[in-house]
Formats: structure tokens, sequence, C-alpha cells
């Protein structure tokens, strides 16, 4: 087994004093693809947005490990430098903002980072150009301002597609089936395979086994009341679908 | 509206302006406009703080202001050179332009376009001395001489500013910049500019109205612009106030619009140390669609008011507004958005949105839309928020890489450019963009 990508030592974390995350332990290796399932009010978007780094998700301990560093001391910004990737469960919409000028804006802070030199508007139409065939994007999304008026599927579509081109190490995807017809699922979750390499992971949130029938995870986790309770192979997501949370919602009590 | 004792001595303003009576030439009818300014101006005063429409915005410094009208013999001395004119042009423009000093027309500063068959575009002070009998029909006939104190005092001074005319179906062919720039000295620092624009029917034209200074010294802008939309005509009306930051300007825009006219009308402003703007839109035949569209960004100490009226008289119109503001410092907004819809208005379509922006704790804005609604069935909404930048778009952008600085300066823009997106003459976007960047950059570093 390789290095891991992201260790996550018994974190928990509170929002206004109420606590969410109880001690979550994972651990993510390059190339792997981790689902985490559970049911409503579990904690699962919280997890998405303390990794992420969102004011306001206060961690109360524990730790998480970063490709050697620790992730909870970097900034928003820097963590999405370093490579983390959170796809939104609700993208928000930036009026006035071109899409296409935003994601140049953040594609070259991450060129910065990595000292790249910037690349202008039509070097970068031609790399936007290439993974818009992969999402199936219609061009006039390029020319409209971020999320504004976009439809739920094409918001969803919309995260994956600034996700191909920012090409992160680590990919939270928050819910991004929710709100989804069957055939933006399968777009969504086919460029999210495509994207799929060695040397990079994904951390697959969902409540619904549906998405996993296109992005198939290595691992499947449950969590429940801010603790992973069950973790196992791809087999246990089709358990959930079939028996759902209860039973072992059951074992565990509150 | 009850007459309120002035407070402020009038005497100078008074003086002057029967001197001006005496002797300003023109015709009869104009003479008597004049005076009629001049009867109203000594009733009303200037407005005070106990008038419901001027509660929020104190004038006293303007009455404090000596008051030196810039006459026409004034303004043509005042040696000004197309040079100094450079930062107000707009890039990369072709179409013509009308400059005036202190309010009085320069022809020497002015670029007049090719003569268009239908299209008049000239100074009023010559279309009166032409005769041209729209004037006669149409100057003081729409903006009330009794608005406030003000629109009195411009009445009493009226002598010069644009008139522009489009015969029945003639459409513009390029936009028009009427550049006015304030030239404070020793002997003028007023300027009372009178526009007047009557487009026939089925017409079409972009209207850009420009007030800059030259120099910082205080002075006062106050100005009035009428407004006559015919029958199916597309008027766009940008209105972009730059002026310096010990500036007074108080300015009022009247449009009357009649049945399946279109309008829309823009308001910028960044300049001035006081700025009062009345926009006011009545419509007079079913089948109008017009926009109000506004932009305030301010800082240190400057207020900036707008009063905006859009009078839905008549049925099947639909009027929408967005005002955006941002402010800094110590600085004040206030926008007041009155939609008045009158008994036999039906299918009435009137929106109304106000967005504030405050960079700083101690930026305030007063807010406040003013319906009244005499039909039944309308459909009438109004919405206004007053904050911060939204939370979650600045955590979304930080998720994608960008600083908070960055974060907080693209947002802050963004919200700027949803008005200025709305002009569609792309020289006037860029030199806005160009001017309001400039503006938000000091708001932003200066919070």
């Amino acid at each position: 087994m390789s290095q891991p990508l992201i260790e996550i030592k018994n974190l928990s974390a509170a929002i206004n004093g109420k606590q969410i995350l109880k001690g979550i332990n994972l651990t993510v290796c390059p190339g792997e693809v981790h689902a985490i399932m559970g049911p409503n009010g579990s904690g699962k978007s919280t997890l998405g947005y303390v990794l992420a780094g969102r004011k306001g998700y206060d961690v109360t301990g524990g730790t998480v490990t970063y490709e050697g560093k620790d992730l909870l001391e970097l900034p928003p910004e820097d963590r999405a430098r370093e490579g983390v990737f959170l796809a939104f469960q609700y993208p928000v919409e930036i009026p006035g903002v071109n899409n296409t000028y935003f994601l140049r804006a953040a594609y070259n802070e991450l060129r910065k980072h990595r000292q790249q030199e910037e690349v202008d508007a039509v070097d970068f139409l031609a790399i936007v150009k290439e993974k818009m065939k992969l999402l199936e994007l219609p061009d006039a999304m390029l020319k409209r301002s971020v999320n504004e008026g976009f439809s739920g599927g094409e918001k969803k579509r919309n995260e994956i597609f600034q996700m191909a081109v920012l090409d992160p190490k680590l990919a939270i995807l928050d819910e991004t089936d929710s709100g989804l017809d069957i055939d933006a699922l399968r777009i969504v979750a086919e460029g999210v395979n495509k994207l799929k390499r060695p040397d990079n992971a994904a951390i697959v949130i969902t409540h619904y086994q549906r998405l996993l029938n296109y992005i198939v995870p290595d691992f499947v986790h449950v969590l429940f009341d801010g603790r992973l309770i069950k973790s196992g192979g791809k087999e246990l997501a089709l358990e959930l679908e079939e028996k759902g949370y209860d039973w072992l919602i059951g074992k565990h009590g509150k | 509206m009850t007459a309120t004792k002035p407070i402020s001595d009038l005497s100078n303003h008074l003086a002057a302006g029967e001197s001006f009576a005496a002797s300003a030439a023109g015709p009869e009818w104009l003479r008597t406009l004049r005076r009629n300014g001049l009867a109203h101006f000594t009733e009303l005063g200037f407005p005070t703080t106990k008038l419901e429409d001027w509660i929020y915005t104190p004038v006293t410094a303007i009455t404090k202001l000596a008051f030196k009208p810039a006459t026409a013999a004034s303004a043509a001395a005042t040696a000004v050179t197309a040079q100094q004119l450079t930062p107000f042009a707009f890039p990369g423009w072709t179409g013509s332009r009308l400059v005036f000093v202190n309010g009085h027309f320069a022809p020497a500063l002015s670029t007049l376009p090719a003569p268009q068959p239908g299209v008049t575009l000239t100074n009023l002070a010559a279309a009166i001395a032409s005769g041209d009998k729209l004037v006669e029909a149409h100057l003081s006939r729409h903006a009330r001489v009794d608005e406030s104190g003000f629109s009195a005092l411009n009445t009493a001074f009226l002598v010069d500013g644009a008139f522009i005319s489009l015969a029945p179906n003639a459409l513009a062919a390029e936009p028009v910049h009427l550049l006015f720039l304030a030239v404070p000295s020793d002997s003028a620092n007023t300027a009372q500019p009178r526009n007047l624009i009557v487009a026939g029917a089925n017409s079409a034209a972009k209207i850009v109205e420009h007030y800059v200074s030259l120099g910082g010294a205080a002075h006062f802008t106050n100005a009035i612009t009428e407004i006559v939309v015919g029958e199916g005509a597309n008027i766009e009306h940008a209105k972009f106030q730059e002026e310096n930051l010990e500036a007074f300007h108080i300015a009022t825009v009247q449009a009357t619009l009649a049945r399946a006219s279109r309008f829309l009308s823009h308001s910028i402003s960044s300049g001035a140390r006081l700025a009062r703007h009345n926009i006011n839109l009545v419509m007079t035949g079913p089948g109008v669609e017009c926009v109000m569209n506004g932009l305030y960004a301010v800082g240190g100490k400057q207020l900036v008011d707008h009063h905006t009226v859009a009078d839905h008289a008549t049925p099947h119109c639909a009027s929408h507004e967005f005002y955006h503001g941002i402010l800094g410092g110590q600085s004040r907004g206030v926008f007041n958005g009155k939609i008045f819809v009158r008994k036999d208005a039906q299918k009435t379509d009137a929106k109304q949105t106000s967005r504030n922006l405050l960079l700083t704790d101690t930026a305030q804005v007063d807010t406040k839309p003013q319906l009244e609604i005499l039909a039944d069935d309308v459909k009438c909404t109004h919405g206004a928020t007053v904050g911060q930048l939204n939370d979650e778009a600045l955590f979304y952008c930080r998720t994608r890489g960008i600083a908070e600085v960055n974060a907080r300066r693209l947002l802050t823009h963004a919200f700027a450019s949803e008005i200025v997106n709305r002009i569609t003459v792309e020289p006037v976007r860029e030199h806005l963009e160009q001017v309001l960047w400039a503006r938000l950059e000091e708001l932003i570093e200066k919070k």
C-alpha cells in the first residue's frame, strides 16, 4: 500500500457548540475511491465542509494529515491550492462573474502556487473546451455567470467541470447525485471515472446507492451520528440499498 | 406638500435671480417660465430634512456655498483645452460629443455628428433662438417646477443645456455623449444645465449624460433633463456622475413615456460630496416597458440619494428597477423607490430591487420602497437588502483557490457589474469599468 493521501484521526467538529462529528477515522490512499453513506443529519456534509475549511465548523478534536501536512492549519484557499477540491451539494450562484473568468482565476491561483506561469484567456479556452466535451456541456455555459440561472443538473455538471479543469488530488463530492436525472447522473459519473488516476483519490458522499452503480468505490463507510459505524467493500452499498440503515443503526443506538 | 418656512437665507439667490430675470434674453414664454421658477423658489426655498422627501439628505452645505451662477460669458472665457477632456472620453468612441462648460455649450470643444435627416442635436439656447416649436411645446411641461426649491431654481436660471429631437421613425445613427464639465472659479461655481430630449413616434436613440469636474474645488450642479418618448420609440438614457468629492450635485430626470415605448434608464453615481438624483418616469399610454438601472459606489463622507418614481398611469405597462449600492468609509446612501399604480392601471407589472453592500461598519444606507397601488389586478414586487458580501459565495471562491481578499474584490466588482452590464453602449461600459474599478479598489483598500 502506498503512502496515505489523507489521514483523518479521531476528528470531531461542532457547529454553534453542537457536536456533529464525534471521532472520525478514515485513511485514503492514492488511487482509491471511498464512499461515505448515511442517513440525513448524520454529519456527511459537515465532514466535507470541515475538510474544505468552512468558517463556523469548529474542529474540537483530532487531526487531519494531508500529504504529510496538517490540513486543518491551512486556510480554505491553500487547501484548494494543495489539491483538495470540494464539489458542493448546493453550488453557489455568483451573479456578475463570468464562469470562464472565474475558473481561469482559480486555475491561475493553482499555477502560481506551483510556480508555473499563468495562462491567458486564449490558451485557457483551449484547455476548457477539451474538458467540456467530457461532460457534454454546451458552450453557452462558459459565457454565463457562475451557476446563475443554471438548472440543478447544470450546477452539478459545472462542479465536475471545475474539478476536471482544476485536476485535484483529492476530490470530495458532496451528494453530487442529488437532483440529477438518470442521464445527467451517468454523464457526471462517467466524467468522474475518466478523471480517476492512480495518483488521485475521491471521497464520494451520498445518501443513495444509485451513484455507486456508476462510480464504483473501493471502500464504503457508513456515517451515523458523527461516527463511521461500519466499513466494507462495494458490496456494503448494495446491502444498505436492500436493508436500509436501520439494522446498522439499531446495533449502535444513540 | 405644505409650504415650509425656508430656514436658510435666500437673499443672495433671490437677488441673483432677479438680476438674471431682468437681464437674460429670450422670448416672452421663456421669460415667463423663469419668473415662474423664481416665484416658486421664493416660496419653497431649499428643502429641509423636515420634508419627507429630504429626510435623510440635509442640504445646508449647499445653501452655505456662495452662490455664483455661471453665465454664458464666464463659461466662454474659461480656458479649457481639448486635452483636459481626455480622461472623460469613452475608449474608441466615434459618436458625437457635446461639451458644456458650467452648463453652457462649448462649441469649440464639441464634436458634432454628420447631419442626419430627422435628428437634431444642438444646444438648448440655439434651439430657442432658432424658434424650434418643440422647445416651447415641451420645455418645463414635464418636470414639475415645484418638485423642490432646486427645480424652481434651475427653471429661474433656465438658459442652456442639450437639445435633442428625433422626428418620427428617425433612428439616431450613433450614441450621443453629453459631457457636462464643471470648472469652478472665483466668479462661477454653479452650473444649472437644462436638457430637453423629444423623441418622435418609433424613433430611437442612445444618450449618455456625463457629469465631471476639472480640479478639486467645491461647486454646485443643479440639472434637469426632460425626456419625451413618443409612441413606440426606444430610448436608452445613461447618466453618469463622477464629479469631484467637494461637489454638490442635484438633478432630476423626468421622462414621459407614450404608448408602447421603451425606455432604459441608467444612473451611475460615484462622485460628489452630496448627490441627489430624482428619476421620475410617467407611463401615459399602455404597453410601455421601462427599466431603471442604478449603481452608486461611494466612500469617505459622501452622501448619495436616489429618489425614483415609476408612475403607472395606464394599464399594461411594465417597470423593472434594479439598484445596487456599494458604500465604504462613513458614507451614506439613500434609496427611495416609489411605484404608483393609478386606479385604472390594471395588468401593471412593476418590480423593484434595491441591494446594498456595506464595506465598513460606519457606512449606512436607508432604503425604502414606497408603493401606492390603486388598481386590483396588478403584479408588484419589491425587495431590499443591506449587508455584507455573501459568506457562502466567499467560501465557494476560496475552495477554488482564490484568496479571501481577492474573493472579496471579485464579488464586489461582480455586484457592480450586474448593473453596468445592462448598459448597451460598449465604450461607455468600458469607461465605467475603468473609473468604477479604480473607485472600488479605493473603497476596498480604505475600508
